[in-house]
């Protein structure tokens, strides 16, 4: 049972990973993402990592794919691969695809070699619910925990200071700035 | 006694540190009145001393040590002065003539530019040849010789801005490098044989030396004598030497640098008279020189170069009569001919402070009615420098002829009564052209030298004419008296009776010879063309370009081949080649910061291969 | 466990791999972002794996704070992007290459 689970599982993200690097669309990309992510949370469930799964859902395909859609949509750009004017040329391409496929290769192999044939004991109860996490969370990764909080602020402000509209106008300069202003205040007044 | 004798040195050195560093600023009536008084107290503080020695034993010296200069185990040398009868002699003709030649400066000089750091280099000189003469060993006195020639450098160079005055600065300055070369291998070959390089001490010592080895060091400093007091072979830079200040040319040029070679041989005599061959070398250099420097100036053009060959002529008889034995001779003859060639070059130089520089004898003439006192100063020296009685180049030439006759070198005897006719000739010439009528110029109007000018040439006239008395038998030849102790039997008494006035008579006729012809040829001023033995002789028989030839163009080539292949090539081009080097690493690391985003990660992906590979197979 | 964890691992290097092809060969700035958290995504299940492999807790930790962090990162990422997109009008990560020496 669970190798079938797995077996899909595995198959979906895969295709899905492919639809990621190689839609020509963002949007198509996105939507394999989301492929993707579910994917994987059905295999953290295989995992017995529960509140991770729910986590991922939430988290990944509820808030960060959703923002994804929203920039996708803001900028409406046009794929650049559409208009080939690559900078860099095919010893790029070579470079990378040689890399990866060795890197693969070694990783695989060392994978293989410390892991292959591993019997692994059924863990304790409760391994992975909320409370587990959660206990964690507050003890012994309290500091990381504090941090990450911080983090979010961090994200907050940055998102909120760049995502401001460019101020255009300055004091001293009352003919550039009035017309704006008029527009917002009639738009404004008509309502 | 022995207070004053470093102030002989100080006040000049005190001028040259006051004109030097302040001149500008005080201006050029007070440099002028520095610069003099320095020099006139250094003669009066000399003269305080002679009066001093002349109650002494006659071979009394004072010595002065100012300080232990150097002491390096077995090589000890003191900075310490030397004031004997001598040393004496040359502080009074140098300081002497020094002040006659800074009073005239200062109008020669007038509304130069570089008038306060004339005066300077003029004081500086001045001390520096009163070291080179009271020095009390040989490493001082080169410390006064290598002085001179730096101060001859900047003297010569005044005018630097001239291509032609720089360039006879230098060649002044290498050729007498070369001498000095020869001279410090002396010194140090004596300091090897000796222990010591203090003269009296040397003196005493000298039998105990192998004479080979003798015979070397003295001819090496005989070399770097030459040099210094412009003979054969090292006599080249003398006449370019002329582009120098007039004054210059008559103290340092005539009257005292060039004659410190002279000087050298004498405070050495005890060395040099140790071997019979030296003496002998000694003589038949300056014999030669002299006849060879007479031949040239009969067919010279500029004034001031006549007079330059006239010098080296003229140092050439001193040697011949140190060579011949007569110390006394040379040196008597050194004292006269600073009188009368100083007197020579001043009147010239007062013809070119009246015509604005010109001193080609063919554009001059004429100018017996408007410059009386500088043609009479002219005539005087010419008289003295031919060696008519009774003017005073007369008795020691005379002298020095005599020696040579006595000592048994007929053949250099003949040489220097020629060469007597011959310097009658180019400098009856000399005057003929520069002075006589009708003139070149008709429309020039020459004016007399101003008194400041005029003074000066006014004493050195009388010295010229009557100085030879110094020397003169009918009062006891007192010169002679003075000096003859310090050389013991090494000297030789000048002749009395038949012998002497054959002999005088005989010299006195080939001055004579050489007006006559002079006169015959000259008058009217006509400079007939002397063919090719013209050429020969005004080409100096093709010495200098022989030099220019075998010396100076192979040097030249190898100057140039090091500057413009070692340097420019090889090492500009090993830095520049560097540096390219360099640069084109830089360009080429440059191609990683393309800006590009995707080429930085792939960067990461291959290190990061690397890292992974490396970790797994450890 | 009838599946391996060696098979979870693989799967993971393999999306790994994937989406680091993606970021260099791509050159959308929102299909590179995208390939990026492919490449945590697939961190995020090796660690997993490992957490199960141990019976460690600390391995789901782990992924969890690379979510918290992911999220931060996308929204850095997307803002800086949108105001590049303002300035420029394009998302051709080669375009911009300012840093170029």
């Amino acid at each position: 049972m669970e190798s079938a689970v797995f077996l899909i599982a595995s198959a979906l993200s895969l295709v899905g990973g492919v639809g990621v690097v190689t839609a020509r669309q963002p949007i198509h990309s996105a939507l394999s993402l989301l492929v993707v992510l579910a994917s994987l949370a059905v295999l953290y469930l295989l995992l017995l990592a529960e509140f991770l799964a729910v986590l991922q859902v939430i988290l990944y395909a509820g808030a960060i794919l959703v923002l994804f859609l929203f920039v996708i949509m803001l900028l409406h750009a046009h794929s650049p691969e559409l208009h080939p004017s690559p900078k860099l040329g095919r010893s790029h391409t070579a470079t990378a695809v040689i890399s990866a496929t060795l890197l693969f290769g070694l990783l695989a192999g060392a994978v293989l070699q410390a892991l292959g044939g591993r019997v692994v004991a059924p863990p304790p109860p409760g391994f992975g619910s909320p409370e587990a996490v959660g206990r964690a969370l507050f003890t012994a990764f309290l500091l990381p925990f504090e941090l990450a909080g911080l983090l979010l602020l961090v994200g907050i402000v940055t998102g909120v200071v760049l995502g401001k509209a460019p101020e255009r106008r300055e004091a001293g300069r009352p003919e550039e700035g009035r017309p704006a202003r008029e527009e917002v205040l009639t738009r404004g007044g008509r309502r | 006694m022995g207070l004053v004798v470093p102030w002989i040195i100080g006040l000049p050195l005190a001028g040259w540190i006051l004109n030097g560093l302040w001149g500008g600023r005080l201006g050029h009536r007070p440099v002028g009145w520095i610069a003099c008084s320095a020099v006139l107290g250094a003669f009066i503080l000399g003269g305080w001393e002679v009066l001093a020695l002349l109650r002494a034993p006659a071979d009394a010296a004072v010595v002065v040590r100012l300080w232990e200069w150097i002491a390096s185990g077995d090589f000890r040398i003191e900075a310490a002065l030397r004031l004997d009868r001598l040393s004496a002699l040359m502080v009074l003709v140098v300081t002497g003539v020094g002040f006659l030649i800074h009073v005239y400066s200062v109008g020669y000089m007038h509304g130069e530019e570089g008038y306060s750091r004339y005066f300077a280099y003029l004081n500086l000189f001045v001390a520096s040849m009163l070291l080179l003469v009271l020095a009390n060993n040989l490493l001082v006195l080169f410390v006064g010789w290598e002085l001179v020639g730096l101060c001859s450098y900047l003297l010569i160079g005044f005018w630097f801005e001239r291509e032609e005055a720089a360039r006879a600065g230098r060649k002044a300055f290498v050729v007498n490098r070369i001498g000095d070369a020869a001279f410090v291998l002396g010194v140090c070959l004596l300091f090897v044989l000796f222990g010591t390089l203090n003269f009296e001490e040397m003196a005493r010592r000298v039998r105990a030396v192998p004479s080979g080895q003798l015979a070397m060091a003295t001819l090496l400093l005989f070399v770097g004598a030459t040099g210094k007091s412009a003979q054969l072979p090292l006599y080249v830079w003398l006449p370019d030497a002329m582009e120098g200040p007039t004054p210059v040319s008559a103290l340092i040029h005539a009257a005292t640098m060039v004659t410190a070679g002279v000087f050298l041989v004498a405070r050495l005599w005890p060395l040099f008279a140790a071997l019979d061959i030296l003496p002998n070398i000694v003589a038949a250099v300056g014999a030669i020189t002299a006849l060879f420097a007479a031949t040239v100036a009969v067919t010279q053009v500029d004034l001031k170069r006549i007079l330059a060959y006239s010098t080296i002529s003229q140092i050439g008889y001193m040697f011949l009569g140190l060579g011949a034995g007569s110390a006394t001779s040379g040196l008597f003859h050194l004292t006269t001919h600073a009188f009368f060639k100083a007197l020579l070059f001043l009147s010239a130089g007062s013809v070119m402070h009246a015509l604005s520089g010109v001193i080609d004898v063919r554009r001059l003439g004429g100018l017996g009615r408007a410059m009386p006192l500088t043609t009479a100063s002219f005539l005087v020296g010419a008289c003295a420098l031919s060696g008519i009685p009774p003017f005073a180049g007369f008795f020691s030439k005379e002298h020095i002829l005599e020696s040579a006759y006595h000592a048994g070198l007929i053949h250099l005897w003949l040489v220097g009564v020629v060469t007597a006719g011959l310097t009658a000739l180019y400098i009856t010439r000399a005057a003929i052209l520069a002075f006589g009528d009708p003139p070149a110029d008709p429309h020039a109007h020459p004016h007399e030298a101003p008194p400041v000018m005029a003074w000066p040439m006014i004493v050195l006239l009388i010295l010229s004419a009557a100085g030879g008395f110094l020397g003169a038998q009918a009062l006891g030849d007192p010169f002679h008296q003075y000096l003859a102790p310090l050389f013991e039997k090494k000297t030789v008494p000048p002749a009395r009776g038949l012998d002497g006035l054959v002999l005088g008579a005989v010299s006195v006729a080939a001055a004579a010879a050489g007006i006559v012809v002079a006169w015959a040829v000259y008058r009217g001023r006509r400079d007939p063309d002397l063919g090719a033995v013209g050429v020969f002789l005004r080409r100096q028989w093709y010495i200098e370009d022989l030099y220019r030839a075998v010396v100076v163009a192979p040097a030249e080539a190898v100057a140039r081949f090091c500057a413009g292949v070692v340097d420019l090539r090889w090492i500009d081009g090993v830095l520049n080649g560097l540096a390219a080097w360099i640069a084109r690493i830089g360009t080429g690391v440059r191609r990683w910061q393309s800006g590009y985003v995707r080429q930085y990660a792939a960067v990461f992906l291959v290190g990061t291969v690397l890292a992974v590979s490396y970790w797994l197979f450890r | 466990m009838t599946v391996p964890p060696a098979a979870y691992v693989l799967l993971s290097t393999l999306l790994f791999v994937l989406g680091a092809l993606g970021v260099l060969l791509r050159r959308t700035a929102l299909i590179v972002f995208m390939s990026i958290e492919l490449m945590l995504n697939s961190v995020n299940l090796a660690f997993l794996s490992f957490a199960r492999m141990h019976a460690d807790l600390s391995g789901q930790l782990v992924a969890f704070f690379v979510l918290v962090v992911a999220a931060v990162e996308v929204v850095v990422g997307l803002a800086i992007l949108v105001d590049i997109f303002r300035t420029r009008d394009t998302v051709d990560v080669d375009e911009v290459d300012l840093l170029r020496g």
